[in-house]
This record gives structure tokens, C-alpha cells and sequence, in this order.
């Protein structure tokens, strides 16, 4: 940990405002999250043969960017104007850039669920319904990736210290976070003949996670302080702890049924807690003047 | 795109797709800490000539300033420093019983810092950069300001704002503009008739000028050339240099201490600076989990 430093402050009032989002933003972080990486799950499992791995994971996509965007939609002022968000494309906002991609991947994803149930179509429809379902699930897998990773840069384009200040790791943690929570989801619902793939994102996605997190403490210098106190800190903790767990539960008895169903729960939790952590950590260096003043002034005194 | 999203613009109307014959020369502020008498009559004339809505009536314990700072309901602030002056007083310590001067003994010189703080309507605005609605727009006076008819209240803005102006108005529907951004407009509707804004109008010490953006920062340095010259060395501009973190401000100050002091972030860079880096490594990390859930599908089939 860095020593106290001495700043100056009006007051000790805060100089940059937190971010009015509520618990909506981090929800539909990890919800978002679960769905790229179910979309993958999912497209990789039709073209494996992989019933119902396939069918659960992209039913799984589905709720999950369901969820992500009632989350996105109650968190504005003015839910009505949603679709103001339409209104233009814009490269210079990570919120417009995603709102596009969303756009983009969440009817693909609604049809390659659908093409699971043609019987809910009517009759004419239903071998269309069927074979629509190989391509929109491999469409909404080419988005996915991009649905997994630009949630980072949605929180590190801002002058919150830091989300700001870890921008090099955050989508590294974020994809890991997506992938673990994916691949624990689909240990939990699918059979352990069908759940290799699933163990395999799970492993891979919480090892990304546990290093780029690693990495990010401690090269966000003295804003990665807030990711180690208060609520922040003990989620990160928590997620860590229950990351860790999952981990080594998916290794070595991810074929177990109730130890893979135990592992996936523990890396979902481990995802969530992570997502709900690096918000409350940015929450708290926007709050606190300290991580607004000290590095601005340790930059001012490099250049002189 | 490095040069559109940081560093020097001259030209930020024309940048923003205002034609030659639209557009205006760019109008700004320059508050002159150094004679603000701490009146307020800004904060209240902005109040008044905005219809900006009450945003509680507190005592804060922070001097004279029971406002606090800039937010949804506070496009102008007048922040309170009490401190002690800086250098050695040649105020001699009075004995009151006699009246006559206490041998050796300087008194120590208590000072006032008063400053009137607003938008700083930067060249580089973070906020109507990330403003996924194109509701805060650039308008052809350069100054940043946000379509009340169009902002869905994503609140994005908010934690851009390298000065933590801007803010999501709260209070209920019965507020007016409740949930969306709000902030300071530069009085646009009085700058579209050739007129000041109502805080610069009312100021009474033209603490807060108003007009020209070249002519301001040339009147910006002429006052700190007359103050060093008078001794008040401790006097600074902030936010007068285009080669500054946000391309220099709309609004510029001359501060007679550090910024921290007054609520202001010493080196405030705009965020977009480094959007270009934040996309790289936003394809690498996706690059990453489409490799990996592929690698995840491969090889023997258990």
C-alpha cells in the first residue's frame, strides 16, 4: 500500500463527480458478460454436436442480454428516450459504440434461441425458424467478443482515477470475467460429457482474470488503492477467493456432476463479485479528492 | 484522430462542422479571482435567468459558501478560502491597551479567496464526446451545451467531466429537466441575440469577463504581467494554454493559489485522450476470448 500523502483539497470536498449509475451498471456488467460468452458457448457447441450444451447456452445468452438491457434501459433519467441512444453513431462514445453493438447481436441472439423452440413459430415457418439457427448463433458469436470486452472501455473513458488508470488491463479482466462466468454457467447446466468446452472457458477465463487483475493493482499506482478498501475491496477479495475455488474445483473435478454444478456457481459469483468491485472502487476515487489531486500533481512535477 | 481528440484546436466550431459562414468567433470567460468580492450575484443571476430549480438550502460549515459545488442545479459557484497570506506581512502586531507597535512581532496577515467557478466549456469536452445521444453539441460560439429534448439521462457525461461539472438533475418529476444533464449554457439563448451572460452581466467587479476568446486570453496575460509586477507573484492562469490536458478552456481563471485549493484538478486531462489505446486493447482482449472459446472447442472430444 502507498503511505498517506500530504494534498490540498477545498475542503476535502470531491473534485470530479462519481457517476450517477446505481447497481444497474455493474449488474448488467456481468450479465453482459455471460451473454458474449454464452453466445461462443452456444455457436461452438452447434458446430461441435452438442445439444444441450447448444440449447442452454443460448438460452443462457438470451436471459442474460435480456437482463442487460432492462438494466441498461431502468438506469437512465429518462428511460422513455432509450432510443435516443439511436439517434447516432458515434466512434468517440463508448456508450453509442455499444449501444450498436447490442443492437447488433441481441436479435441474433433472440433467434438462435428461438430456432430452438420451432414449434412456437407458425407452421410455415418452422423449418426456416430451425435452419435459421446455425447462422444467427454463429453471427451473434462474431459479435460477442466485442460485446465482452468494450463494457471496459465503457468505464475507463471517463476521469474516474480508476477505471481511467487501469484502461491496459480492464478489458483483459473484463473478457476473463465474461468467459469464467460462461463457462461456469455452462457446467452448471449442461451434462459433464457435453461440458468440456465450458470447463475450458471457465479455466482459461478465470486464469485471464486472476493475472489481468493481478496486473492491474499494481500498475493503476495509487488509484488501485480503492480496489483493496471498504465494499470494493472485500468484493474483490470475495471474488478472488471464490474465482480461486472454482478454479480448482472445474481442474480437478470439473466431471463430477455436483462438483462442476459447485465450480460453476463459484466462478459466477467470482464474476459478479469482480464487476461489482472495480465499480465501487471507481465510485470511491471519484469521491475522494486524493486520487484526483496527488497523481495531477505528481504528473505536473515530472515535467518540471 | 490523436489531433481531433487532444492538443491544440484554434478552430473548435469549425472542427465541429460549423460552416465558414455559420459559425462565430468563439466567446468565453475569464474570471478574475484576484478582484471577486465573493457577492454571489452570480450564482443568483444564473439562477434567475436560467430558471435553474433550487438544489436545498444547507449550511455547509465551509466559510461563506453554503453551495458547495458546480452540479445539476449550480452552473455557477462562488468557492470561500480562508488562509493565511502568503509571504512575510509588513503589518506590524498592535499592542491595543497603548496603540503603539509590538517590538519584533509581524502579525500574521489572514487572507480571503474568493472565486467564482463555471463549465469550463473545453476545447476538448470529454462529456460531449461520450454523449452516446448527441445531445450536448458544440455550438457555433465553440461553448459545449446539452439539448434538454434529447438527453436520455445516461449520465455518461458525468464521470467524464474532468471538473466534475456536469450532472444528472435529481428532485422528482415535478423538477424541471428532472434525470437528465445539466450544466452551465454560456447563456447560448442570450449569446444568439448579442448579448452577456447573466453572470457576467450582474458580476460587479468584472471579477467575470466575457467576450472574445483571443482577446480575453490576451487581457488574461496583461493582468498577470500587472500583478507579478506589483508583487503578487503567487498569481497563476488556469486553463490558458491550448497546449494544456483539454486543449485549453473556454473559461479561463486567474487563480492566487494552486487549484487544488479552489476544488480544481491541477493537470486535468480529457479522457478521450487515450480512447484510441482503450479500443487497442479492447480488440486485443476480444481477439483473446474468440481465440480462446475456439482453443476451448478444440482437440480431443471428453
Amino acid at each position: 500500500m502507498v503511505p498517506d500523502v500530504e494534498f490540498t483539497s477545498y475542503y476535502g470536498r470531491p473534485i470530479l463527480k462519481p457517476s450517477p449509475w446505481a447497481e444497474d451498471i455493474p449488474a448488467y456488467l456481468f450479465f453482459g458478460g455471460l451473454a458474449g460468452g454464452s453466445a461462443l458457448l452456444g455457436a461452438g457447441a452447434d458446430l461441435t454436436d452438442r445439444p444441450v450444451l447448444r440449447r442452454r447456452a443460448r438460452l443462457t445468452a438470451l436471459g442474460a442480454i435480456g437482463v442487460s438491457l432492462v438494466a441498461l434501459v431502468h438506469d437512465l433519467g429518462r428511460p422513455a428516450r432509450f432510443l435516443n441512444m439511436l439517434r447516432v453513431a458515434k466512434p468517440t462514445s463508448p456508450m453509442s459504440i455499444g449501444t450498436w453493438i447490442l443492437s447488433a447481436f441481441g436479435p441474433f441472439v433472440g433467434l438462435a434461441a428461438a430456432a430452438e423452440f420451432p414449434r412456437l413459430a407458425p407452421r410455415p415457418l418452422r423449418g426456416l425458424l430451425r435452419r435459421a439457427g446455425r447462422p444467427a448463433g454463429l453471427t451473434a458469436a462474431v459479435i460477442a467478443p466485442a460485446v465482452a470486452s468494450y463494457t471496459a472501455v465503457l468505464l475507463s473513458d471517463t476521469a474516474t482515477p480508476t477505471w481511467h488508470e487501469s484502461y491496459r488491463e480492464l478489458p483483459f479482466v473484463f473478457v476473463g470475467s465474461a468467459s469464467m462466468a460462461s463457462g461456469g454457467m455452462g457446467m452448471l447446466v449442461a451434462p459433464v460429457d457435453e461440458a468440456g468446452p465450458a470447463r475450458r472457458m471457465a479455466v482459461g477465463g478465470a486464469l485471464l482474470d486472476l493475472a489481468a487483475i493481478q496486473k492491474m493493482e499494481s500498475s493503476a499506482g495509487i488509484a488501485a488503492e480503492t480496489l483493496h478498501k471498504g465494499r470494493a475491496g472485500v468484493l474483490m477479495r470475495l471474488g478472488k477467493s471464490l474465482t480461486a475455488a472454482g478454479l480448482l474445483g472445474t481442474a480437478l473435478g470439473g466431471r463430477d456432476r455436483r462438483v462442476a454444478a459447485a465450480a460453476g456457481l463459484a466462478l459466477l459469483g467470482g464474476s459478479a463479485c469482480g464487476r461489482f468491485g472495480v465499480f465501487y472502487a471507481g465510485q470511491e476515487s471519484a469521491a475522494d479528492p486524493k486520487y484526483t489531486v496527488v497523481p495531477q500533481r505528481e504528473r505536473v512535477a515530472g515535467r518540471s | 484522430m490523436a489531433h481531433e481528440l487532444y492538443g491544440p484546436q484554434p478552430d473548435v466550431a469549425g472542427a465541429s462542422g460549423w460552416s465558414a459562414e455559420d459559425k462565430k468567433p468563439r466567446m468565453g470567460f475569464f474570471t478574475d479571482t484576484s478582484v471577486c468580492i465573493g457577492c454571489k450575484a452570480c450564482e443568483v443571476a444564473c439562477k434567475e435567468w436560467n430558471g435553474v430549480p433550487d438544489d436545498g438550502f444547507n449550511l455547509l460549515g465551509t466559510s461563506y459558501d453554503n453551495t458547495g459545488s458546480l452540479g445539476a442545479s449550480t452552473w455557477r459557484h462562488v468557492a470561500f478560502i480562508e488562509q493565511r497570506a502568503p509571504g512575510p506581512s509588513d503589518v506590524e502586531a498592535v499592542d491595543e491597551a497603548t496603540g503603539s507597535a509590538v517590538q519584533g512581532e509581524a502579525r500574521t496577515d489572514f487572507r480571503w479567496l474568493m472565486s467564482s467557478d463555471v463549465c469550463k466549456h473545453c476545447t476538448h469536452a470529454a462529456c460531449l464526446d461520450v454523449c452516446p445521444t448527441g445531445s450536448l453539441f458544440r455550438t457555433e460560439f465553440g461553448t459545449v451545451v446539452v439539448q434538454d429534448d434529447i438527453c436520455n439521462g445516461c449520465g455518461y457525461c458525468v464521470p467524464a467531466c474532468p471538473f466534475g461539472v456536469i450532472d444528472r438533475r435529481t428532485g422528482g418529476k415535478a423538477v424541471k429537466n428532472n434525470g437528465i444533464a445539466q450544466k452551465c449554457t454560456l447563456c447560448y439563448d442570450r449569446l444568439g441575440v448579442g448579448m452577456t451572460p447573466a453572470c457576467a452581466q450582474t458580476c460587479p467587479t468584472e471579477s467575470i469577463q466575457f467576450g472574445d476568446l483571443d482577446e480575453l486570453r490576451e487581457r488574461a496575460d496583461a493582468r498577470l504581467r500587472e500583478l507579478h509586477g506589483t508583487g503578487v507573484n503567487e498569481a497563476q492562469l488556469y486553463l490558458h494554454d491550448p497546449e494544456d490536458g483539454i486543449g485549453g478552456g473556454g473559461a479561463m481563471f486567474l487563480l492566487l493559489d494552486e487549484p487544488e485549493t479552489y476544488g480544481l484538478p491541477p493537470d486535468p486531462v480529457v479522457t478521450t485522450r487515450d480512447l484510441p489505446d482503450m479500443w487497442k486493447q479492447a480488440a486485443l482482449a476480444a481477439a483473446g476470448l474468440a481465440l480462446g472459446a475456439i482453443a476451448s472447442f478444440l482437440g480431443r472430444r471428453r
